[in-house]
């Protein structure tokens, strides 16, 4: 029996601020219809959505103000498919440290990430992750004032650490059910592995939903 | 605390280019305090540019412009969670080395202090910490490329409050691109001729249609419809200088140019956020400044 017909999967990317182009073209590349989202009634038209690597304070005050926190939390509550880089880790944090108290997340990950957490960008370097379940040699990673994952729930499965220095161990990459972060940038080195399976994620969850 | 003890893998063009793609679709704030500072993080900047005096009141007061205060970017730095920036004078490589080992994120090599070196900028690429500087056209943005930025700004005409400048720059940033994609492959060696730019790097810009690097907008920027109009003109994201903490109600104004510059294409938002926002800085005609005066006309 051949698989059912489905559409192209749309993958909204949150547009408003970081990294945004890089997604959209690496989601387009696997292909995704992606495109960016701005405002509630465009969120309200995607599969999925990707939350860019960015500045996650700018990002989450903007989400506030423009009517886009509530819509995003209601829709990874309720198991959208959701995928965060870097400030998109933290946006996707149900609880964070070394953050402005009056930060505000999405949430939905039931992790605690610390913000900026191998330090400022003098520190920030290129490195590889082995990453869980993909095929292929390990991941190249870029980590820019990148946070890590300090504790993880126990339905949150690790996918990727540090290896080696005084970051050792560290989770940098993570998923739970339908909700993935990673600490680094996959859309900057070319490599679209993390993408595809983002991808992958979001046509599985509409054909389990069809 | 860096992940290797021989720090391999930072300082990178990845790393230091990626830095910048990170920022894209913000703005960065001028602050001369922590406070400032705080309010610029409040209001959504993605970074603040810690100085010692906004370019309005460099130009009011005369005299060197310098490096800040190691004192005073230290207690901006301890203040925000949000990437710090600072400005080196064009070709003074210790101020540049001085500020890195601050633990600023970016360093601004910048015509609005001084300029130390009328020769020389700053070979950029044998620091860690990245660098964004200033550029009136496409020529100038791409001898800085060849030295190691990793970000390009326009330079406007900082401390004026008057926009002119910065289109001119983003007009003529664009039209330079937008040439090079249309020439063939011997044309391309006389462009960087005629660019005084290396012949590698035009021809990436031509493939691309774009620069290598982040380009974004400064120098003049004063209100959210002056930081809409640069983003349609093709910048990437915003510097405002002045034009915040110079005007009546700095946390309003400079929460409004952050909508304005997410929502650059939407007239209804920028209406919106443009309302009631107090006096802008008051500025200056451009025309009417001599030449001495005119920041842009620093670094080659």
């Amino acid at each position: 029996m051949s698989a059912p017909v489905v559409g192209v999967p749309v993958v909204g990317v949150l547009a408003l601020q970081g990294d945004v182009r890089e997604h959209l073209a690496a989601l387009r590349a696997e292909g995704a219809d992606a495109r960016p989202v701005r405002r509630p009634e465009e969120l309200a038209t995607v599969d999925g959505i990707v939350l860019p690597g960015g500045e996650s304070t700018t990002i989450g005050k903007l989400a506030a103000r423009f009517g886009l926190l509530e819509p995003l939390r209601d829709a990874v509550t309720s198991g959208m498919p959701a995928y965060g880089s870097c400030a998109g880790m933290i946006v996707l944090a149900d609880r964070l440290l070394d953050a402005p108290p009056d930060q505000v997340t999405v949430g939905g990950l039931d992790v605690t990430v610390r913000r900026n957490a191998f330090g400022r960008q003098a520190d920030s370097f290129e490195s590889t992750v082995r990453f869980a379940g993909l095929d292929g040699p390990p991941m190249p990673a870029v980590f820019i004032r990148a946070p890590w994952v300090e504790e993880a729930g126990e339905g949150v499965q690790v996918l990727g650490r540090v290896e080696g220095g005084p970051a050792d161990g560290r989770i940098v990459a993570v998923r739970q059910g339908n909700v993935v972060a990673t600490s680094f940038h996959p859309e900057l080195t070319g490599d679209r592995r993390v993408h595809a399976l983002f991808v992958d994620i979001v046509r599985r969850h509409e054909r389990g939903q069809s | 605390m860096a992940p290797s003890p021989d720090r391999s893998g930072t300082g990178t063009e990845l790393v230091k280019r990626g830095m910048a793609e990170q920022l894209k679709g913000g703005v960065i704030m001028d602050v001369v305090t922590p406070e400032q500072a705080r309010i610029a993080e409040d209001a959504g900047a993605v970074a603040v540019m810690a100085l010692e005096r906004v370019p309005a009141d460099i130009r009011a007061q005369g005299g060197i412009a310098r490096m800040s205060d190691p004192d005073m970017i230290q207690g901006i730095i301890d203040a925000v969670s949000i990437p710090v920036m600072a400005k080196a004078r064009i070709g003074h490589f210790v101020e540049a080395q001085v500020l890195q080992s601050l633990g600023v994120d970016y360093i601004d090599e910048s015509e609005v202090l001084t300029p130390a070196d009328e020769a020389h900028h700053i070979d950029k690429s044998a620091f860690t910490v990245p660098f964004v500087c200033g550029a009136t056209d496409l020529g100038e943005a791409l001898r800085r490329i060849s030295e190691g930025a990793a970000m390009i700004r326009s330079k406007g005409e900082a401390g004026t409050g008057n926009v002119v400048e910065a289109t001119r720059h983003m007009r003529a940033l664009r039209a330079g691109i937008r040439r090079l994609a249309t020439l063939d492959e011997t044309e391309l060696f006389v462009a960087a001729k005629e660019l005084r730019a290396p012949v590698e790097l035009v021809r990436e810009v031509a493939a691309a249609g774009k620069l290598p690097v982040v380009l974004f907008t400064a120098g003049g920027l004063a209100t959210p419809a002056d930081a809409a109009m640069m983003m349609q003109l093709g910048a990437e994201g915003v510097f405002v200088g002045s034009g915040i903490f110079k005007s009546g109600d700095p946390a309003q104004r400079a929460a409004a140019i952050v909508q304005a510059t997410t929502f650059f294409d939407d007239p209804d938002v920028i209406a919106k956020v443009s309302r009631g926002l107090g006096e802008p800085m008051v500025g200056i005609n451009v025309a009417t400044l001599p030449d001495s005066e005119r920041y842009a006309t620093r670094g080659w």
